[in-house]
């Protein structure tokens, strides 16, 4: 039982699940409504939800428990530590923004894509609250199904390729994590989540699940090389869907790493850290070269995403606070900033139906509603401070830092060249004359645009300015993370020394300075 | 509320309301609104500073707002007020005040005013939580905000491509210098477990001789983190090898140069070099690199600003080769000088700037002084204004004398400093000096060019379209007549107007500031008793011997400027007064040094070969070789290729009935794992 009462993880899987049947009978105008009113309940429960979350010292670290069995060892488990509450909050606050998103837009069969919204929110609810293994599994692949339907029918003229290749590609992972559970389960006698996160697994056979798991990790994440399904994906599919898409989805892979790989298989994590370092460094700077040649607008951010998630795994794999909270921080501003950016191509796209960079030009004479609001996500995306974005990048690198100064210097090139692409893109975009009369004539931002894209800008600028907010509640969680990988964690490369005993004999504060500060268990590596 | 938070966060405030208000709030009261805040702050500041310059107020920290905290991480919104924060509240917020005053005349004209006034107030705002900051981050976050609205005020008139590719420019060349910034914090907080300024600096002595593993070698600790740090330093004050965003953030309106791109944001890194200045004394390596990086360009940008026809760039380069000066009295250890310097050149080089922008205003937005001339007696104010800004910059003072510009007591004190350091200063000194006679060469160039000689105007597209359009409207009637009079003078009838009161005032303010900055606040800077008492309540190390050995240099080193300046002013009077066939026939005779100077030694063209046209090439190569060619054609499209020739699967999956296939999907694999749940 819970804080509350009621089971009100549950209650906000069904609320989007009845709005979702609701909306296969109703007819378009009704089935936007019902859509809406679900998701705005949904987000009522989630404010509920972290406003009756226990951030106190001490606090019980698994909250709004549920248990049902079901038959043998599955079980309808639920429950949320301080990560899962964020990335939930995240969810149900991005979710009325997708409807609104898609009000106009959508026009064939809206009850339907309504439906197909509704029950991906419950699907990725479940994902971030199940707490046994197959639970989770199931939410976790079938959260495929609603966006591929979503992809293949609502999508532009490519929608078939891109679809195909995006569930081939992230049903192929997936099939080596189910095998990998299977073996957990009988192992562990248990798939009950937190249990798993305290068994300790031979370090031998751990190598194979944290494989199997990265297979499936990785595609969602995504990690270079197993990245090019997310730019046709976000081409071809619907601005609702795109949102979606790069706000939560590929979040479930980074959530993954953070809940099953780093606990579950401390030490098979410590040995391919430098797998992860090596595709993400790539990641970085590869993603972010192609980024700048685009010329369409969703490529170019779908590219910069796999870039930000880059800095993610990293972050994850830096083995200490910083990195992982600074992962999980840039997680949730990317899932904010990347979803208003396609938030704002979706409005310039649903007025020229083009994503062509070179049809628009000089939007900021016609649009400065929009220049202005794009301007502010630009600059949270290439992580000016102040914004969400530079939060969770200074301390995932900075985590990094600590592991490893190359992998440090190598992923923090991404501020100059994510800089160099978002800043073009927003020159052809807002800058120079209206070489285009349909670009000029088009007009600013409407109140329903408004209504979606002003929310996630404060959103944006509170995260920035004071995430305390936003930490606080997954600090614990982390920290029991990081004991957890303490064992094994690899020992940086910075061996800091302590300042020579006799360094400096004609400058006796200095040499009193040097005593003071030259602790015996650095003293000790000096020799 | 104490004063220092109003100082602060007024500018934002204003910004807000001029920013969001736009268009519906209306041009004068967002101008009000901007100003009113600024000249508050302004006049909040002046008795901050002038406490710390009596010698009777102490160092303070006023909190904010929890920021951010990791583990041991912790960082806090707070205000930092010392003597060194008050020397930069006062630079900040005057010029700033006096810029948004000016920005009245000078921008009267533009569409779009609450949006400039806006981006102003906002820099204003940034570039203050940057000087009050009290731990690295907070620094970092005034460092990237006054890159934001230099950003966005370089590319003000964003229809022009020239702005927006300055503005691009600025923003990307500044963020290599933050690569630096950002790793030396890292660093910064895996040895000492804490950015706290304060606490840094008093750990940081216990640090010297330690060595640290940095990219798989083993370095000193101290030299790392410096260097890493003063990458960033680099990057904002516009150092060799990254200054090229300077001259061309020149496309921005002209009190943005003044305000931003001369008087405060550029002079960041010098800040940052004396706030962390006793860090920087814990690393020979790093004072080394400081001191030669800041000669190199304090030579490097006088050289080319002695080519540069765009009134604005010669200016720009000079900035440039100022702060050259200012980092090498760092590295040479006279921090006080080098903040003396920074501060008077704040007053001279707005004030050049801001004059350069009333003869812009003047002759109709041209901006090349090959088409010039003859203005002293239209423009009078601002001659008499350019020429206190000219003796303050070339450092007019008669040595061992309290006679002198603002320039003469700050600069000299900067080369008796190197020179009385030895070592590279010694180096620096010689370079300072000949840098001196070329700056004294090329700002009486400016000034000979721009107000002396016979009007060349006739040769200005500006100007043509000014006569132009101002027959076009008034002398319709008998134009023809009035063509066929004028031409001959070199005028073309144009007419040049003095600027109004609201830009007069500020150059008037300025004025004085450039004459007197020096005489009024040397004993607080860089007197070896004054600057010890003053600097006291800082961060800043001053050097105590240093400044006592730099009185007792040579006859001939105390003198050597005073030479040059000489020796610059004449040759500026011989080749532009005197014999103005000079220059044609110098460029004629050494083409090749001319044309190297005149293409700023090549630095642009060498950068779009080795990194703006290889990041395109590379970017295309893993586009199309990479993803399309290499992972996509063996991966999804080969697997695709094998199931199309295995049937039928892709023909179903376009039967538009795909969630029905998918559900079977989805109840199947759910069937599968529950079985095996209970099998086991």
């Amino acid at each position: 039982m819970n804080e509350l009462g009621f089971p009100i993880l549950s209650l906000m899987m069904a609320v989007p699940m009845a709005g979702a049947l609701l909306c296969l009978f109703a007819s378009a105008p009704q089935a936007r409504q019902v859509a809406l009113v679900a998701t705005l309940a949904d987000l009522v429960l989630g404010l509920l939800l972290w406003l009756n979350f226990d951030q106190s010292a001490g606090h019980a670290q698994w909250q709004f428990q549920e248990y049902a069995p079901i038959f043998g060892r599955f079980a309808w488990a639920m429950g949320i530590d301080g990560i899962a509450l964020t990335l939930i909050a995240l969810t149900v606050f991005l979710m009325p923004i997708c409807i609104l998103a898609s009000w106009d837009s959508i026009e064939k069969r809206v009850g339907e894509y309504m439906a197909a919204f509704l029950f991906m929110e419950t699907l990725m609810i479940g994902v971030f609250a199940a707490q046994d293994l197959f639970l989770f599994y199931i939410f976790f692949e079938a959260g495929l199904i609603p966006m591929y339907l979503i992809i293949g029918i609502w999508g532009g003229v490519n929608r078939i390729y891109a679809s195909y290749k995006f569930f081939l590609y992230t049903l192929l992972g997936s099939v080596l994590m189910l095998i990998a559970m299977l073996w957990m389960a009988r192992e562990a006698g248990s798939t009950d989540i937190p249990t798993l996160m305290a068994y300790s697994f031979d370090p031998k056979v751990q190598t194979w699940l944290w494989l199997a798991f990265f297979a499936s990790f990785a595609v969602k994440m995504p990690m270079w090389p197993v990245h090019t399904w997310l730019p046709d994906a976000h081409v071809q599919a619907p601005t609702a869907g795109s949102v979606i898409l790069a706000g939560v989805l590929l979040k479930m892979g980074g959530y993954g790493f953070i809940r099953f790989s780093l606990p579950m298989f401390p030490e098979a994590s410590a040995q391919f850290a430098w797998l992860v370092f090596g595709l993400s460094m790539v990641a970085v700077v590869y993603t972010s070269l192609v980024a700048l040649v685009q010329s369409d607008m969703k490529k170019l951010i779908a590219y910069s995403s796999v870039a930000h998630m880059a800095i993610v795994t990293v972050g994850l794999f830096a083995f200490n606070q910083a990195g992982i909270e600074g992962a999980m921080m840039v997680m949730l501003g990317h899932g904010l900033v990347s979803g208003a950016l396609f938030l704002c191509v979706g409005v310039i796209y649903d007025r020229l139906h083009t994503r062509e960079i070179d049809r628009y030009g000089g939007l900021s004479i016609n649009m400065p509603k929009y220049a202005l609001l794009f301007m502010l996500f630009t600059m949270a995306s290439v992580g000016l401070p102040g914004t969400s974005n530079f939060v969770g990048e200074f301390l995932a690198l900075m985590g990094v830092y600590q592991a490893s100064s190359w992998v440090a210097l190598v992923a923090t090139t991404g501020i100059i060249l994510g800089a160099a692409y978002m800043l073009y893109l927003y020159r052809r975009i807002c800058f120079g004359d209206q070489k285009n009369a349909d670009a000029a004539a088009m007009p600013d931002l409407s109140p329903r645009e408004l209504v979606m894209l002003v929310p996630i800008g404060l959103s944006v600028l509170w995260m920035g300015v004071y995430p305390e907010s936003f930490l606080a509640p997954m600090r614990a969680d982390v920290q029991a993370i990081v004991a957890r990988m303490a064992p094994a964690a690899p020992e940086g490369d910075a061996k800091l020394t302590a300042g020579k005993p006799h360094a400096a004999p004609a400058e006796h504060e200095n040499h009193e300075a040097t005593n003071e500060h030259g602790g015996p268990e650095t003293a000790a590596e000096a020799h | 509320m104490q004063s220092i938070q109003l100082i602060v966060f007024l500018p934002l405030l204003a910004a807000i309301i001029a920013g969001l208000g736009n268009k519906a709030l209306g041009n004068v009261p967002a101008k009000i609104v901007t100003t009113g805040a600024l000249f508050v702050s302004c006049a909040l500041s002046w008795p901050i500073f002038l406490s710390y310059v009596a010698g009777h107020a102490e160092p303070s920290v006023a909190p904010v707002l929890h920021w951010l905290s990791s583990g041991s991480f912790n960082a806090a919104w707070e205000l930092r007020v010392d003597a060194l924060t008050a020397v930069m509240l006062v630079v900040v917020t005057s010029v700033s005040a006096l810029v948004h005053l000016y920005s009245w005349g000078y921008m009267d004209e533009e569409p779009d005013q609450p949006r400039f006034f806006a981006y102003l107030s906002l820099f204003t705002f940034a570039m203050l939580m940057l000087v009050t900051a009290n731990n690295l981050l907070q620094m970092f976050f005034g460092w990237e905000g006054v890159g934001l609205a230099s950003y966005l005020l370089i590319g003000f008139w964003f229809r022009k491509p020239s702005a927006s590719a300055a503005a691009i420019k600025a923003f990307v060349v500044n963020r290599v210098g933050d690569l630096g910034f950002m790793l030396g914090i890292f660093g910064t907080y895996l040895v000492f477990d804490t950015i706290s300024i304060p606490d840094i600096l008093a750990a940081a002595p216990g640090m010297a001789g330690s060595t640290i593993g940095f990219l798989g070698h083993r370095f000193d600790t101290m030299t790392v983190l410096c260097l890493l740090l003063f990458v960033g330093a680099c990057g904002k004050s516009a150092q060799l090898g990254l200054h090229t965003w300077l001259p061309d953030a020149m496309e921005g309106p002209t009190p943005v140069s003044a305000l931003i791109h001369a008087a405060t944001m550029v002079t960041a890194g010098v800040f940052m070099v004396c706030r962390l200045s006793p860090m920087f004394e814990t690393s020979e390596t790093a004072m080394h690199v400081v001191t030669y990086v800041g000669a190199a360009t304090c030579l490097f940008a006088a050289t080319v600003g002695t080519t540069q026809t765009d009134i604005k760039r010669v200016i720009a380069y000079s900035t440039c080769s100022q702060l050259g000066y200012m980092f090498f009295a760092a590295g040479v250890g006279a921090y006080g000088a080098a903040m003396f310097h920074l501060f008077t050149h704040a007053f001279f080089k707005a004030l050049l700037f801001l004059g350069a922008g009333s003869v812009i205003h003047a002759m109709h937005h041209e901006q090349d002084m090959r088409y010039y001339g003859a203005l002293r007696k239209e423009i009078p104010v601002t001659f008499w204004a350019m020429t206190a800004g000219t003796l303050a910059i070339t450092g007019v003072g008669i040595p061992g004398t309290l006679f002198g510009f603002a320039g003469f007591f700050s600069k000299d004190s900067i080369l008796e400093s190197a020179y009385a350091a030895g070592g590279p200063g010694t180096t620096a000194f010689l370079i300072g000096v000949f840098a001196a006679l070329l700056t004294s060469f090329y700002s009486w160039r400016l000034v000979f060019l721009t107000f002396f000689g016979a009007p060349r105007w006739a040769g200005s597209e500006h100007i043509q379209h000014a006569v132009h359009d101002a027959h076009g409207h008034d002398d319709h009637a008998h134009d023809a007549h009035h063509d066929h009079h004028h031409g001959h003078d070199g005028t073309a009838g144009y007419h040049p107007h003095e600027s109004p009161l609201n830009m007069l005032v500020p150059l008037v303010v300025l004025s004085l500031g450039a004459v007197l900055a020096g005489i009024l606040f040397h004993g607080a800077f860089i007197d070896p008793e004054g600057g010890a008492h003053f600097w006291e309540a800082s961060t800043l190390a001053f050097n105590e011997h240093l400044m006592h050995a730099s009185h007792g240099v040579p006859l001939w080193v105390k003198w050597s400027p005073f030479a040059v300046m000489a020796t610059g002013l004449t040759i500026a009077y011989m080749a532009y007064i005197r014999h103005t066939d000079w220059p044609a026939k110098f460029t004629a005779h050494f083409h090749v040094l001319y044309d190297f100077l005149l293409n700023k030694w090549y630095f642009d063209e060498l950068y779009n070969a080795i990194f703006v046209k290889p990041a395109f090439a590379i970017g295309r190569f893993f586009w199309k070789r990479g993803d399309e060619g290499t992972i996509d054609r063996f991966g999804p499209n080969g697997m695709a290729a094998l199931v199309v020739a295995g049937g039928r699967v892709t023909r179903r999956l376009q039967s538009g009935y795909l969630y029905t296939y998918a559900l079977v999907m989805l109840l199947g694999l759910a069937a599968a794992v529950t079985w095996a749940i209970t099998q086991s």
